[in-house]
Parts: C-alpha cells; structure tokens; sequence
C-alpha cells in the first residue's frame, strides 16, 4: 500500500440553503465512511482561508493564498491505495464535481533508503 | 476515527438549526439587520462543511454551530466598536465586556425565547398573510427561497417579492422583535396560530406539490407549534389543541393517497397505518388542552379529528358526537366550509334530505358551486344518494371540470359511472 495525497481546489464561497449544506455534508460524511470502512482513509484536514505567500529572492510577505479565489485549496485527505489507478477510482467518490470543484491526486513518494 | 461508526446528520438539523441561529442573531443586531444576520449564518454552514467533511461530525454538532455563531458575532461586534469613534479607553472596556454579553443570548432558554419573538415579529398582524407564510418559513424555518416556492406551489420571484416587501414592512414600522405581553399576547397568538395551521394545511391538502415538500411542511408546522406550546408564554389551551389538532391530522399523512396517486377517502382509508404514536400524541395534547373558560375553533376541529381517529373503523363512528361538535364549531365559525362537512354528517345519521337542504341554504352557493369542486362534489354526491340523478350527474361533472388533481378526477369518474347510463343532456 501506498500513501496518496487528494488535494481539493474549489471556490470558496459556496451558496447552499441550509438543507442544500446538510445534503452536501451528508454525502462527504458517506464517501468518508467508505473510505475509512475499506481501509483506505489515514487522515485529512481542512485549510483556513487565511494564508501568506513569501516570494522572491528578498521575500515579499503577501496576505492571502496565491491563487485564484475560484482555485482555492480547501483541503487534503491521505488515502491509501495499491496504485496511483485505485485512488483516481477512489477519487470519483467526491462528491463535489457539481459545485465547480476539482481534485488533484498525487502519490506520496517514499524516500528511498540508503 | 472509528470503523464501522456510521456517521449521519439528523434529518433537517441544519435548517432548524438555522431558524434558531438566525433567531438569536437578530437579537443582537436588531431585525433591521436581518441581511446581515442571514450572510453569518451562511458563514457558519459553510465553516461547519468545511470542516466537519475531513473526518468526524464534532459530539454536538448543534452546539458547534451555535458556538461558531456565537463567535462570529462577537468579532463582527468588536470591529464595529473599533470603527466607532469612541476613545480608546472606552472601546477596550466594551470589548472585554462583549463576549459576556453576547454569551447571554446563546443560553437555551434565551435562544427558545428569541425564536419565539421571531415567530411573532414574522406572523405580525400589520403583514399580509401570504407574507407571514413566507417570512415564517424562511426566517423561522431557515427553508430557502427555492424550497419555499416549491412548497407553495409559487415562483422563486414571487417568493422573492413577498420576502422583500415584509422585511421592508418590518423596518420602515419599526415592529418590535419581541413577545407581546398582556392582552396583545392572546391576539398575537391567534393570528400565529393562523398562519402555522396555513402552514400545515398547505403541506396536508395540497394537491399540486410533490410529496416530499409537503410532508415537510406538515412536520415544520407541527414543529414550530410544539416550540410555541412548550414556551411558557406560548403554552395556551388553545396552543395545545392546535398541536393536538395537528397530530391527529398527520397521524392519517401517509394513508391518504394510494399508490397510484388517488385520494383515499376516510371511509376507505387503511386505519392499520394511521401513525399510533401521533394519535397518542394528539389525545395527550387535547387533554391538555381541556383547561380554562375559552373554548378555541381549534378544540372543536382537534375533537372531530379525534372522533375519527379513534373510531376502530368507519361504521363506528359516533356521528351523533361529531354532528354535535359541528355545530358547536359552527357557532364559532360559520364558514361555507364548515357547513359543508356538517352537512355530510347529517347524511351519515340518516338526514339527506336535511343534509342536502343545508347546502342548498350556503349563501352565494351558486358562486361556489361554480368555481371550488368540493360543493359540486358534495352536493352531487348527496344528491346521487337520494336518487336524484341527473342533479348528481350534472355537479359530479361541474366538480371534474373545476378540479386540477388527477386523483379527484379519477374518484369523480368512479362515482358518475352508476349514473352513466342516465343522459340528463
């Protein structure tokens, strides 16, 4: 088993009628529930929206993530799988690809020892 | 976090839990405020989204949002003390005193209290009363505009406009976010329990709204009563037989309408899948109820339903006891409507003719006749039992004309086949 990485990128200012949010939170609640029943969930975490940049030679602090508020990254969760192919499957379980959202899979790559 | 553990919301949490956020808040910043109170609560579901969807629901999740309120109310009070021009000094005595203050209105009772006010600053008697529906389902029962249209059979524009022209009734009067007291508190209470028993027959008699929708709405109506009934200033004999009144209603909810979409009438209705509890519930309330020298439409109705309720089966029913609540009810409430179902009682204790002369004495009768079904149903089917046929033929197809719902149509069609042969034409 492998670690990877789903990282979530999305606009950050959804407008969803509470029903709406329950209905959202409900289906995050079940692809997380299944994950974590078939042994593939090791953790995950959401981002705060406030966040500096440090860029340039003599650093430059800027206020807020670098990009684009509609490619906000939200948040991460470390899934386990065999092969980068299992966990792009796992990864059709998000359940906001309806709400402009994407999701970047990435393996975790082992540091070889010496 | 566990295996196996099956993490699930309870049903409508958020949007109960929005009327009462949204409640609280508008104590605090003031119903002219109310923009500002609806954009934090928008913020905290999406907080609680945010981060509940890693991992575990938070041990109380209703509490969690509460908190999350609380807090951003506390920051968005503190900047605009710091933009007020005041002197430092007094600013930071202010500041260290916000968070108690602030604290106060998020206790339980404090919280069951200021939705109290809002049910009474949303069905406030000055609004119209298609208004009060919608302010009360939105601000109340946090429903969203869509939700809302979608339960009243009604445009998201419409919506939009009634839910536009209160909030600017609301401000440009001044009325007070608050619970009346004295004599007002007892006709305030009447026009809410107005609009809540609207609420609840929307959602019960509607025939153009999905299923779903409507059944909502009769467990919000049921809902925001039961909180009027358990407030010390809203538990009235009165606020209870509405309760029990709906109970008994929605007990017979699922046993209405047949798989195929038809009304089942009460005589052909299933009693094995009338909701026991809810009839438990709706003999419990009524006995609460019985207190006190005023006697409420809503007891006379709550003992009607109950009559039928608790009838073993159609044929036992005690006509003699129901025809006597009618005409108590009728004393209170001389309504064509009224009259109408008495008349079908008559019928039942073996009056036709008297049933049928009833009808025939509703003022503007023709007026209803031609234009709600249910008179022309009514009527030609008293007067099919009294062999009179071509009347009955001739109102039975009045009736089919005027109604919309399928599942009517099909039980008229039914009832006009043994007269078919008859040409009245």
């Amino acid at each position: 088993m492998k670690d990877f990485m789903f990282f979530f990128r999305g606009p950050g200012d959804l407008t969803l009628s509470p029903e709406q949010s329950q209905v959202q939170m409900q289906k995050w609640l079940n692809w997380i529930q299944e994950l974590t029943a078939k042994g593939h969930y090791k953790s995950g975490a959401p981002l705060s929206k406030d966040g500096k940049t440090l860029q340039g030679e003599k650093p430059v602090v800027t206020d807020g993530p670098f990009t684009e508020g509609k490619e906000l990254l939200g948040g991460y969760l470390v899934i386990k799988a065999n092969s980068l192919e299992e966990a792009t499957a796992l990864a059709f379980g998000f359940p906001d690809f309806d709400k402009k959202c994407s999701l970047e899979v990435r393996e975790i790559m082992e540091i070889p020892a010496h | 976090m566990e295996e196996g553990s099956h993490q699930k919301l309870v049903d409508h949490l958020f949007r109960h839990e929005a009327g009462k956020m949204i409640a609280v808040l508008t104590r605090v910043f003031g119903i002219h405020n109310l923009g500002v109170v609806e954009d934090t609560v928008q913020e905290t579901f999406l907080k609680a989204l945010q981060v509940w969807r890693y991992g575990q629901l938070p041990d109380n999740p209703s509490a969690w949002l509460m908190r999350v309120a609380r807090n951003q109310a506390i920051d968005l009070i503190r900047r605009q003390q710091k933009l007020a021009d005041l002197s430092e000094e007094l600013v930071s005595l202010i500041q260290s005193d916000t968070e108690y203050v602030i604290q106060q209105f998020f206790l339980d009772t404090e919280i069951a209290d200021s939705q109290l006010r809002m049910i009474f600053t949303c069905c406030h008697p000055d609004l119209n009363r298609e208004d009060q529906v919608a302010l009360t389902l939105k601000t109340v029962s946090g429903f969203s505009i869509q939700e809302i249209a979608r339960a009243l059979v009604s445009s998201e524009t419409t919506i939009q406009k009634r839910l536009y022209r209160a909030k600017e009734y609301i401000k440009k009067h001044s009325i007070q976010f608050e619970i009346p007291v004295g004599n007002a508190l007892q006709t305030r209470l009447e026009t809410v329990y107005i609009v809540l028993y609207l609420l609840f027959n929307e959602g019960y008699h509607s025939v153009k709204a999905d299923e779903l929708i409507r059944y909502d709405l009769c467990a919000e109506a049921l809902r925001l009563c039961k909180l009027l009934a358990e407030h010390p200033q809203g538990s009235r004999p009165s606020t209870l037989a509405l309760l029990s009144l709906m109970c008994f209603q929605a007990s017979r909810f699922d046993s209405r309408i047949g798989e195929d979409n038809a009304i089942i009438l009460l005589e052909q209705q299933d009693r094995q899948k009338w909701n026991q509890d809810l009839i438990q519930s709706g003999k419990y309330y009524l006995t609460q109820a019985a207190t006190g020298e005023h006697l409420s439409v809503y007891h006379l109705e709550s003992a009607i339903a109950a009559e039928h309720c608790l009838a073993p089966d159609f044929h036992s029913t005690n006509w003699q006891t129901l025809l006597f609540l009618y005409d108590r009810l009728l004393e209170l409430k001389p309504t064509p409507i009224v009259q109408l179902n008495r008349s079908i009682i008559l019928a039942q204790t073996d009056r036709l003719r008297e049933a049928i002369d009833t009808i025939l004495n509703i003022p503007d009768l023709d007026h209803l006749l031609n234009h709600h079904y249910i008179y022309s149903a009514v009527l030609g089917s008293l007067y099919g039992d009294a062999g009179e046929t071509a009347e009955a033929l001739r109102l039975l197809e009045k009736a089919y004309e005027l109604t919309s719902s399928l599942a009517e149509k099909k039980r008229l069609a039914e009832k006009m086949k043994p007269y078919a042969g008859y040409c009245h034409k």
